[in-house]
């Protein structure tokens, strides 16, 4: 039978299975069961939907692989339960963290310690050959030999940080350890021929390793305080727009290259069968040949995609730095999409940058052609809305018209200036539609010198520093003209 | 001849024997969707060999493959199955007057004047066989939710007729570009599989699988500029059947290195778009010639 298409009963339901498992006071006694429920328990409190029917799945997946070996298991479970790039990003950071505490818990439960063989390991550290076990590590990360590198982890640990010794930071100790063991990205020249260290080690293969660095010691300083640290869950920021100037482009580039391909396809989806489609005559006629004159099957006007004439404003002052990234490259993604745009750079004053989107393919150029010559910062550097509405309001007036949309991207913070939000409004009243977005959450919103509200009473504002939200936006932008209000 | 492979190592050799280099995850969820009768939903950027599993899959369990192409507007007609109306009005024209209307419509909705489409042949056919449901996120939401009777229980419902149900179960694959998001009710009914643009050494030994031939000095370089190309921000990223093909028109032309002058003649085998060549031409075009002056150097 199909599980019910409703969310909420199943999730009740696993509430009461995890429940029921809570009376056996350690968690290991209840089986791998149990575990599981908590794990998917978990993997909701991330976001991720998850049903009781995949739940169900996993446990009658797992008898058929040989799933005492770990990455089976994971790819097992990861395969019935993450269903998109994006969960399985969180299913990713949730396994490690979950199964990792899961295990330590239990040691601790049990007294299971590392510290009697642990002494063994302090003697045998002074036999390690540091020089073959660089080597080791090296062939291993360039093998992505799994399971030798969390050995290895433990070995270096063993030879370069004595119990008692760290300085209290992970991040710190793992840096150190590293640099000892000289695992670099670039060729080193004094290592024999097939060493993998001549060509140097993948970035990748590194971090790896850190990782593998990072949770050894933390294991160890859960047996030295017996106690877990208190549970983290991930940064709400992990999943926020990659925005950030510590994160890379790349990261831009591909929720972009992906919301491009979605816009090509967008409003698509509601051609067809409309209810208030026209019948195509001509299609009909011909259709019925088939059964003899007579039109059974009626054929429909295709309803074509919204795609209205855009004016897109942005804010690039420096309160909305780590946004305006983002925001510029979707600029530059919808201006693949919309024929019709004119795109709008300002802070103190508003400068059009429509020419530089078109003749510019590339991100990184736009956005150097924008810093030099835009000229929107006048002396002080900060956002003057009234006088950006006057000057736009004067710009475009006479090209607004009812079956133009504006979206506006801004913080809406004035830095105690005028807000004229009366210029905004009768740009607002010419134009057919209007959108703010939003790059602080709603929370944020009318606080310190935020005026949001004094705009919103004129367009539709929406909080946008996910690319689900953002996403969002675009439904509605795009959605064809019956279906909205 | 059918099969049922007891271990995930044996789905991915036999992946392999007819040519196909899955990795683990592939292998794993094909034998778990195999064993467990589930329907999996691969996605994954174009071109990284999503319809060619399930090509492979139906080859290498010895299952004929039946294949629905999606697209905007698919409906069950074309899908499920379709009364053949022109059979319908012959035999109702062919009858004599006096024949009651009831007798008539009995014959008429009967499955002789039933049209069998992609899905139907599936759930009917004596042996089971691979289903392919290809790109399903061309379709509409309407259509998803059709499927959904079909991928939990493997029946279909016709009014005239009532129920038909699976006497095998298929092993049924949809593939989807990501291009809208899959309604969750779908999702909930799958596995599901993520394939990504193969590592260097993975496509590498792709390459070298269906060009043997070719040097294997060559095929390195290949498999380099192809992940270079990737790695710009173009309209059509080269898929692995074009690095393939890349391989084997460099093997005819009997070229002996790839450098600018090499590249530009056969780029437009993995690049197919006007603005596209411009860039690769501008960003590619220049780094072979600074490697290859560098190479040069070391040789001479």
């Amino acid at each position: 039978m199909p599980p019910p298409p409703d969310k909420r009963p199943s999730r009740e339901a696993s509430r009461r299975a995890a429940l029921f498992s809570e009376p056996l006071a350690n968690p290991l006694d209840a089986g791998l069961t149990a575990h599981l429920v908590e794990f998917g328990e978990e993997l909701r409190g991330e976001g991720v939907a998850l049903g009781t029917s995949e739940l169900l799945d996993a446990f009658s997946a797992l008898p058929e692989v040989a799933w005492n070996e770990p990455t089976l298991f994971r790819e097992t479970l990861a395969a019935t339960l993450a269903k998109s790039p994006e969960d399985r990003a969180i299913f990713d950071l949730v396994f490690e963290r979950f199964f990792f505490r899961a295990t330590e818990l239990a040691a601790l439960n049990t007294g299971i310690g590392e510290a009697g063989s642990g002494s063994g390991d302090g003697e045998g550290s002074s036999e390690i050959d540091i020089e073959a076990l660089r080597e080791q590590i090296a062939r291993a990360i360039a093998e992505q030999n799994e399971g030798a590198l969390r050995d290895l982890a433990r070995l270096a640990i063993a030879a370069f940080a004595q119990p008692g010794e760290g300085s209290g930071v992970l991040g710190v100790d793992v840096q150190r350890i590293r640099r000892s063991l000289e695992l670099r990205t670039e060729p080193q020249g004094d290592v024999p021929e097939d060493d993998p260290r001549a060509e140097g080690l993948p970035r990748e293969g590194i971090r790896r390793f850190e990782r593998l660095l990072r949770q050894e010691l933390e294991r160890q300083q859960i047996e030295r305080t017996s106690m877990l640290p208190a549970a983290r869950p991930l940064h709400e920021l992990d999943r926020a727009l990659p925005s950030g100037p510590l994160q890379d482009l790349a990261s831009v580039h591909r929720v972009v290259t992906q919301l491009k391909r979605r816009l090509k396809t967008q409003g698509q989806e509601h051609r067809g069968h409309r209810r208030h489609a026209q019948v195509d005559i001509r299609r009909t006629m011909r259709a019925s040949l088939q059964t003899g004159g007579v039109p059974i099957t009626l054929r429909y006007r295709p309803v074509r995609p919204r795609r209205p004439e855009l004016f897109v404003i942005c804010d690039v002052s420096t309160s909305v730095t780590s946004a305006s990234v983002f925001f510029l490259s979707v600029m530059h993604a919808l201006h693949d999409s919309f024929r019709k745009m004119r795109s709008f750079v300002f802070i103190e004053r508003v400068s059009e940058v429509t020419e530089v989107f078109e003749r510019e393919r590339d991100f990184k150029a736009v956005s150097e052609v924008i810093g030099r010559d835009a000229g929107v910062a006048d002396i002080s550097g900060y956002t003057d809305y009234g006088r950006v509405w006057g000057e736009l309001l004067e710009q475009i007036q006479d090209e607004l018209h009812p079956r133009a949309t504006v979206i506006v991207l801004g913080d809406a913070r004035t830095n105690g200036r005028a807000p004229g939000a009366e210029l905004f409004a009768q740009i607002a009243s010419r134009s057919g539609r209007t959108y703010w977005l939003n790059p602080e959450p709603r929370l944020y919103w009318n606080y310190g010198d935020s005026v949001i509200d004094s705009y919103a009473q004129y367009c539709e504002a929406y909080e946008c520093w996910t690319t689900a939200q953002l996403e969002n936006f675009v439904k509605v932008l795009t959605a064809p003209e019956a279906t909205r209000p | 001849m059918s099969t049922t492979p007891e271990r995930p190592d044996e789905i991915s050799a036999g992946l392999i024997e007819v040519g196909y280099l899955p990795d683990a995850a592939t292998s794993l969820v094909a034998f778990l969707a195999n064993k467990l009768g589930k329907p999996i939903l691969v996605e994954g950027p174009a071109g990284v060999g999503k319809t060619q599993l399930a090509k492979s899959l139906a080859e290498t369990l010895g299952r004929e493959l039946v294949r629905l192409q999606c697209y905007e507007g698919l409906d069950e007609a074309k899908a499920l199955y379709e009364w053949n109306y022109r059979k319908q009005l012959l035999r109702i024209q062919a009858e004599a007057q006096d024949t009651g209307w009831q007798q008539v419509q009995d014959d008429i909705f009967g499955e002789d004047f039933l049209l069998e489409r992609p899905l139907m042949t599936a759930i009917s056919s004596a042996d089971p066989v691979v289903l392919l449901i290809d790109e399903i996120d061309k379709t509409d939401q309407e259509f998803e939710a059709m499927l959904l009777e079909l991928l939990s229980d493997f029946q279909i419902s016709i009014p005239e007729l009532g129920r038909i149900e699976a006497s095998t179960t298929p092993l049924v694959l949809l593939t989807s570009n990501n291009s809208r998001e899959l309604t969750e009710a779908l999702k909930r009914r799958c596995l599901y599989l993520w394939i990504d643009y193969p590592s260097l050494e993975h496509e590498l030994e792709i390459v070298r699988l269906h060009a043997p031939e070719l040097d294997e000095k060559i095929a390195r370089r290949l498999v380099e500029v192809v992940a270079m190309v990737r790695d710009l921000d173009l309209k059509k990223p080269p898929s692995i059947a074009e690095s393939i093909d890349w391989a084997r028109a460099l093997l005819l032309l009997g070229a002996t290195d790839i450098d600018t002058k090499t590249f530009n003649e056969t780029m437009s085998i993995i690049v197919k778009h006007r603005t596209d060549i411009d860039i690769v031409a501008e960003r590619v075009g220049v780094k072979l010639d600074s490697n290859g002056d560098g190479s040069g150097a070391a040789a001479s």
